[in-house]
């Protein structure tokens, strides 16, 4: 079998470690995931969904058990190095698309990039067009993001999130606030992309229509993996 | 344009009230900055200039001679000690000490002078004056009379004399009339005036003589003596040092400038430290000024500077991105505050004038104040970003995403 992107074993996280109201919010969480997955983490609110994202993304330190990335252990990192590994091989695409108003759609699109190169290149600004072409946004590639609609917002975090060519993306409730069309839309790209490069794609969402679409769904109940089904791609 | 520099820039750019607000700020504290010390500086400048303007930067003199008390004053005797002739007050011999002094080095010029107090009468007028007897070449390079005449010209020889003008006007003398003179000894002479001077210092003008050096020894009876050595030096500052040389080397007594004006010299000092007082505090507002702005603004973006991190951008670059915020708002703040302060100088010193035209309080602007003004304002402003960039940093970018 194909090595795992992305392997979280025992692992739990605690809050408010430093007060004397502890909460457990994971209890022991073994997950992997292979390559050329879409992965849906479904659960109630307040099951643990965001906090187990943010471990995955490494925006998060679990308070025991390993977070391993492509095979690397990511509990040694210091934060350089978890801000570099976070740089290289993981995007996301958050619920509420998050772009830098200052900024426009293609300038988004390239930050990644551009932060972890320090100087843009021609190639860095041919790529990031060409991720806003695939998300038919090419036409408002010098927009301010703020001149953009929801769904358009959306697609453009979506273009950013796959600007270096990651191979984990991370979706916290990418269609949560985008109407049934959009969401829709933006759920394709998504599935096409992955398709094409590969990725592997965890998307946290409410939405049981999406969870449906997806190949495997992982149900997270007060801190535990309560299911993990694997169907037939739709 | 790397990384930092393209988000700190567009930051600044897209903020644009704030940024406009910042870079006033800082505008005006520069500019006041630079005013309050172009004005110090031009006023002190003119003071010194003005107070040299009719005093020599050293003045060397004979000590003065204790009379000797030769019997011990007992119970029966009270000595009352007079003071020595004048004649000893005088320096013999004073050629060689003005080559010692000639070659210290600062020292620009040196020039003997004969002095001591006489007698005018023009008819029925007369008036008490200060004999000066010089050589007006020399002595001019001193104090520059002949730049200052309202008449004539500065040279003497033999028993012509150049005076001051409000003592011409006292005595209603004008070129080439011819006025006695008596000294306290009781001799006398006739001079001819050849011109006259305005020196702008009224007392000046009223008493000051000039005469030849040979005449002022003759009339004040002090053959092949002189009074006093008038000395000038290239920095007026070092006047107290060539002052303790020159004492030194001749064994003569040595005043310089600063020491016969301490209380120009005190004010001049507690006018500089009130300057820098004003200007400390003045930094001091303006480096909270860009703090709070950056701290605000790092508020504001705490979301967005959690995206940034999120998106691989490292705690360095974040940390960057505001030190060149601070120190592009002190730098382009500088700017506006150099353009605002010289003018604020300039129509400053259009506004007070003297009935003559000059300017009542000169500004000194100078690139040195420039260039300190950029640094103070840019290390202001790098300095202020310090606590807005490690608040930058330390922000939890999953936190910064979820709350922000």
């Amino acid at each position: 079998m194909a090595e795992a992107i992305l392997e979280l074993a025992g692992i739990t996280k605690n809050y408010g470690a430093e007060t004397h109201v502890v909460t457990h919010v994971l209890h022991g969480i073994d997950l992997t995931i292979r390559p050329g997955e879409l992965t849906a983490l479904v659960g109630p609110s307040g099951s643990g969904k965001s906090t187990l994202l943010n471990l995955m993304g490494l925006l998060d330190r679990p308070t025991s058990g390993q977070v391993l990335i492509q095979g690397r252990d990511t509990t040694t990192l210091n934060e350089r190095g978890l801000t570099r590994l976070r740089g290289s091989s993981i995007g996301f695409i958050f619920q509420f698309h998050h772009l830098l108003p200052e900024f426009t759609a293609l300038e988004n699109v390239m930050l990644p990039a551009y932060a972890e190169r320090g100087r843009p290149t021609a190639e860095m600004r041919e790529r990031a067009f060409v991720l806003l072409q695939h998300v038919g946004l090419e036409e408002r590639a010098h927009y301010k993001s703020l001149d953009l609609s929801g769904g358009q917002q959306q697609r453009v975090a979506i273009a950013r999130a796959l600007m270096k060519n990651p191979p984990l993306i991370l979706a916290d409730e990418p269609t949560g606030n985008l109407d049934t069309a959009s969401a829709s839309q933006v759920f394709d790209l998504l599935r096409t992309f992955q398709r094409e490069q590969g990725s592997v794609l965890l998307v946290v969402t409410h939405d049981s229509r999406l969870a449906e679409r997806c190949d495997r769904v992982v149900t997270l109940t007060d801190g535990r993996i309560a299911a993990d089904e694997r169907r037939a791609a739709g | 344009m790397p990384f930092e520099w393209f988000v700190s820039l567009r930051f600044l750019k897209e903020g644009r009230m704030q940024t406009l607000l910042i870079l006033v700020g800082v505008g005006v504290g520069v500019g006041v900055m630079v005013f309050v010390s172009a004005l110090i500086n031009g006023l002190q400048a003119s003071l010194i200039q003005q107070t040299l303007s009719i005093q020599a930067h050293v003045v060397v003199r004979q000590a003065e001679e204790r009379a000797k008390v030769l019997a011990e004053p007992d119970a029966h005797t009270i000595a009352r000690v007079e003071k020595a002739n004048q004649r000893m007050a005088s320096i013999d011999r004073w050629e060689e000490a003005e080559a010692q002094v000639g070659r210290l080095p600062g020292v620009v010029a040196v020039a003997p002078t004969v002095a001591g107090s006489a007698f005018v009468h023009r008819g029925n007028v007369s008036a008490s004056v200060a004999l000066r007897g010089v050589d007006a070449e020399r002595y001019e390079r001193v104090i520059p009379v002949g730049s200052r005449l309202v008449a004539g010209r500065f040279r003497m020889t033999g028993s012509e004399t150049v005076l001051g003008a409000q003592l011409a006007s006292d005595l209603g003398v004008g070129l080439g009339d011819k006025l006695r003179v008596e000294t306290t000894r009781g001799r006398t002479d006739v001079l001819t005036v050849t011109g006259v001077f305005d020196l702008g210092n009224k007392d000046v003008n009223q008493r000051w003589v000039f005469i030849p050096i040979r005449g002022a020894q003759t009339l004040l009876d002090l053959p092949n003596r002189i009074s006093t050595l008038e000395v000038v030096v290239r920095d007026v500052f070092t006047a107290d040092r060539v002052a303790a040389q020159a004492a030194a080397m001749t064994g003569l007594e040595a005043d310089s400038w600063m020491k016969l004006n301490r209380q120009l010299l005190v004010a001049l000092k507690s006018q500089s430290s009130s300057s820098v007082m004003i200007q400390f505090f003045v930094v001091l507002a303006v480096a909270l000024g860009i703090a709070s702005v950056l701290v605000v603004s790092v508020i504001q973006k705490s979301k967005e500077i959690g995206i940034l991190r999120a998106t691989g951008t490292s705690v360095r670059q974040v940390m960057g991105i505001f030190f060149i915020e601070g120190g592009l708002v002190g730098i382009v703040g500088s700017a506006i505050g150099i353009a605002l302060g010289s003018l604020l100088a300039y129509l400053f010193s259009r506004m007070a004038v003297n009935p003559d035209g000059s300017p009542t309080f000169p500004i000194d602007l100078n690139l040195m104040l420039f260039a300190r003004s950029v640094l103070v304002a840019t290390g202001v402003g790098l300095a202020a970003a310090v606590f807005p960039a490690r608040r930058a940093a330390k922000l939890d970018p999953a936190v910064a995403i979820h709350n922000g």
